[in-house]
């Protein structure tokens, strides 16, 4: 009895000690979560790309390596090279949340922003400098401003040529195979500088679209009738998410014969009635 | 030269003379009696108008798939005043900003036009599209409370066939409407149905030429379906839904059972003024909802799907609810191919897609046979059955919804997915088995949730109902008191027929002599089978019993408890 007690003591040690390193971690983790802003804030950086080095260090080398160059355990890719995505590439990931991930994912998820742009900006330049990808776009690449309705309606058939088979018709996003998605192009948080830099530098499941294919003018007007299509109000009512037939025949049950046998029923019961 | 014609002043052509009767309706003088004198109004209105209707609200669910079809009509015709089904090119140069200059087919500009040019055509298109899709689901449901209650039984099995005519007429009539306005979305299921035609073994291809005049999507198609839309199918569904309702006229409408209604007679309200006063009303309302729905429920928004083309594509596109099912099951299918000398024998389209189509029509139309073949039942039947009382015909309709839901859901796999953030491929693994899994659970499920119910009719019928009055009794033991439920309720509970067990005809008879199989052993398997979950009514006797222990049934269940509690 006693023998095997301590067989199961000295069984279950092994997972405490884990569990025990596990919570040091944790807390030590926090702690410099709580402790790095203040730090990058407290001391003057020198110059952007060295600053930005520091940021990648302290950030990114863990998955994709001191140098960008990737890191690979046991054959799995835990952070691919980076050293030819661009800066655009950084630029998009970071402000939009996606990178640095959380943890390993299929697919990493828009989060909130944590990195000031001037941070963000410090890093895309880092590791821009490293290779020849596309950098981060300027304001008149992506500006909507000064086209015409005509354009803008270019960009409608650009959309529906280029985007929509995963974005769908209004930019409300779709699924791809295997939990993989289309994002949302529309709602909060999507800037026309991340829709510009993810057309040019492909993140996740998606195509790059190079300059020859769709000019940064293409790309300006598929962002301006984006944002057409979905600021102009419903003409037709309330849009059931935008997202086709399925919730429009969810609708027709539900409100519709729902709401219909609910006034066969009172009919029914009002009145001459036969018993 | 022609003799004049002589008239005769006493001629017979000038008297006034009416045949001989009673006219009831010459007290009303004016247009009612001008009518009754020509067509004779008072007596069909005396042979109609009095016409006695049963009084439920599941006998409304027909009439609301009637009323969306009346809709249809109305705001179809608006909708023919502005469409122009051609597929020629033109450039639009209307008012909607973000398509302007586009070049599209005639038939999508004019959508549009319809859309932001024509004073409340937009709400009509609406309308039009939510009443289609509420004729469709309306005339689901009217068919299910047909099943579910045997209302399909001798003598209407004639009537349940040309329903599942108007089913099918209707599906094709959605689709073809679907398809008219030529929009992206309505190309794209277009080329989905240009699929399944092709994929029809070895005349696919001949049979896609006859349809589109070409290959896909040529010229033509818009101009048929326009055809069919709003001549062809629409007169097949008129004269359909005519022989229908004269069919439900001339065997007269069923009832629920119930004191005083016989399979002889039928118990409710004349049609006037009681169900022309609440059929007018519930037209309006029927009107009402649709209108509403239109107002502010936006549907097929196609000025956002942009023109068809057929390189392009949006995610997310899905058919009317209708077809749903056909989706899913080609989205689910496995691809199976052959490949047979240098031929190729693809079935992983004409499979689920026609396969589809053809197996649940199928399957409708042929069960009121199946099912009188299994019972043997050759009886005319007026009144209805409870649900319950028919477990196992039950168990099939709710099998049959169960799996008709499964592939409904799997035809929106990619909005799930997306919905609720799981893999579009899970879905797809699940609900290859769920189509077959869930069915047959359902099956299992709803026999016993029907013969559960029966027992539940039993006890009451036996013990009474519940009175809610918990009883100690002086030794510590509690009782629900139980009240005698009243007599009409009893017979409610207990008119259903019985079906005992039939015994298989012997080989021969008791001198050796052959004897013809007037029921054969599997015959009486399959019956035995399909009856088995029909419960035997209380007889007269165990009633008797049960009311007679000193006043009523509670005490004999009480002092069974008052037993199990001193025992412990």
């Amino acid at each position: 009895m006693s023998e095997r007690a301590s067989r199961r003591r000295t069984r279950r040690s092994p997972f405490r000690r884990a569990a025990l390193i596990g919570a040091a971690l944790a807390v030590m983790g926090g702690l410099s979560a709580i402790a790095s802003p203040t730090i990058s804030q407290a001391s003057p950086l020198p110059t952007e790309v060295s600053s930005g080095q520091q940021l990648f260090t302290k950030n990114c080398a863990s998955c994709h390596g001191l140098n960008g160059e990737g890191v690979k355990v046991n054959g799995t890719v835990i952070g691919p090279n980076i050293q030819e995505a661009g800066a655009a590439a950084v630029s998009f990931q970071m402000s939009s949340g996606r990178m640095p991930m959380a943890g390993q994912q299929k697919q990493s998820r828009r989060t909130t922003n944590t990195f000031s742009a001037e941070e963000i900006k410090a890093v895309a330049e880092y590791i821009g400098g490293m290779g020849t990808g596309p950098g981060i776009p300027t304001d008149s690449q992506y500006s909507t401003s000064g086209l015409t309705a005509e354009q803008i309606a270019k960009g409608g058939e650009l959309f529906r040529t280029n985007c929509s088979a995963c974005h769908n018709y209004a930019g409300k996003g779709g699924a791809l195979s295997d939990g993989n998605y289309a994002p949302p192009l529309t709602g909060t948080g999507v800037t026309n500088q991340e829709i510009w830099e993810a057309v040019r530098t492909g993140p996740q499941n998606m195509p790059v679209f190079s300059p020859t294919q769709l000019s940064d003018e293409d790309v300006s007007t598929v962002i301006a009738y984006l944002s057409e299509v979905n600021s102009s109000s419903d003409s037709g009512g309330y849009s059931l998410g935008g997202i086709g037939p399925v919730t429009e025949g969810a609708a027709a049950w539900i409100i519709g014969i729902g709401g219909l046998v609910g006034f066969a029923l009172w009919i029914a019961s009002r009145g001459a009635r036969a018993r | 030269m022609a003799k004049p014609t002589t008239v005769s002043p006493e001629s017979a052509a000038l008297d006034v003379s009416t045949p001989a009767g009673k006219k009831p309706l010459a007290g009303l003088g004016g247009p009612a009696g001008w009518l009754d004198d020509r067509v004779g109004l008072a007596k069909l209105g005396k042979h109609n108008l009095r016409k006695v209707f049963p009084d439920h609200w599941s006998f409304l669910l027909g009439e609301i798939a009637l009323y969306s079809f009346i809709i249809l009509l109305l705001t179809g015709v608006f909708l023919t005043i502005w469409f122009k089904p051609s597929m020629a090119e033109v450039q639009y140069m209307g008012t909607y900003q973000l398509l302007r200059w586009q070049p599209m087919s005639e038939a999508y500009a004019s959508t549009l036009t319809i859309s932001f040019d024509v004073r409340g055509g937009l709400l009509v298109r609406q309308i039009h599209h939510w009443a289609a899709m509420l004729f469709i689901a309306a005339a689901t449901v009217h068919m299910l409370r047909i099943f579910f209650t045997g209302a399909f039984r001798k003598p209407r099995e004639i009537n349940w066939l040309i329903g599942i005519g108007l089913m099918s007429m209707a599906l094709i009539e959605g689709f073809a409407g679907y398809s008219l306005p030529d929009d992206l979305l309505s190309g794209t299921g277009l080329r989905f149905v240009d699929g399944l035609i092709r994929s029809i073994p070895i005349i696919g291809t001949w049979a896609e030429f006859l349809v589109f005049g070409g290959e896909f999507p040529g010229t033509i198609i818009v101009a048929r379906l326009y055809m069919v839309h709003i001549l062809l199918v629409p007169g097949l569904l008129l004269a359909l839904i005519g022989a229908h309702l004269a069919l439900v006229v001339y065997h007269k409408h069923t009832q629920y059972p119930g004191p005083g209604r016989t399979e002889k007679n039928v118990v409710g309200y004349p049609l006037f003024p009681v169900y022309m006063a609440k059929a007018g009303g519930f037209f309006f309302i029927v009107f009402g909802v649709t209108v509403l729905m239109g107002t502010f429920l936006s549907i097929n928004p196609v000025w956002k799907f942009g023109p068809y083309t057929p390189n392009q594509i949006t995610a997310g596109s899905q058919p009317d609810w209708y077809m749903g099912f056909v989706e899913g099951a080609i989205r689910i299918f496995p691809p199976i191919e052959w490949h047979l000398g240098h031929t190729t024998w693809s079935w992983q389209i004409f499979l689920p897609g026609v396969g589809m189509l053809g197996l649940l029509f199928g399957a409708l139309a042929a069960y009121p046979f199946i099912e009188a073949w299994i019972t043997g039942d050759k009886s005319e039947h007026h009144l209805l059955d409870r649900p319950r009382n028919a477990p196992t015909r039950t168990a099939f309709g709710v099998a049959g919804v169960t799996w008709y839901a499964m592939f409904w859901i799997a035809g929106g796999n990619d909005i799930l997915a997306n919905t609720f953030g799981g893999s579009l491929n899970d879905i797809t693994y699940a609900m290859r088995v769920a189509v077959w899994v869930a069915p047959v659970l359902a099956f299992i499920i709803t026999r016993r949730v029907c013969m559960s119910l029966q027992r539940n009719d039993q006890e009451r019928v036996l013990h009474g109902a519940e009175s809610g009055v918990i009883v100690r009794t002086p030794d510590g033991g509690y009782y629900e008191d139980h009240m005698p439920i009243p007599v009409d309720e009893a017979f409610t509970l207990t008119q259903h027929p019985e079906h005992p067990a039939l015994e298989p005809t012997p080989a021969a008879d008791e001198n050796g002599i052959p004897m013809p199989a007037r029921v054969t052993k599997r015959r009486a398997a399959v019956r035995d089978w399909f009856f088995r979950a029909n419960l035997a009514k209380p007889t007269a006797d165990e009633v008797a019993e049960a009311h007679s222990h000193g006043g009523g049934a509670h005490e004999v269940e009480a002092s069974d408890e008052q037993k199990a509690v001193s025992q412990h």
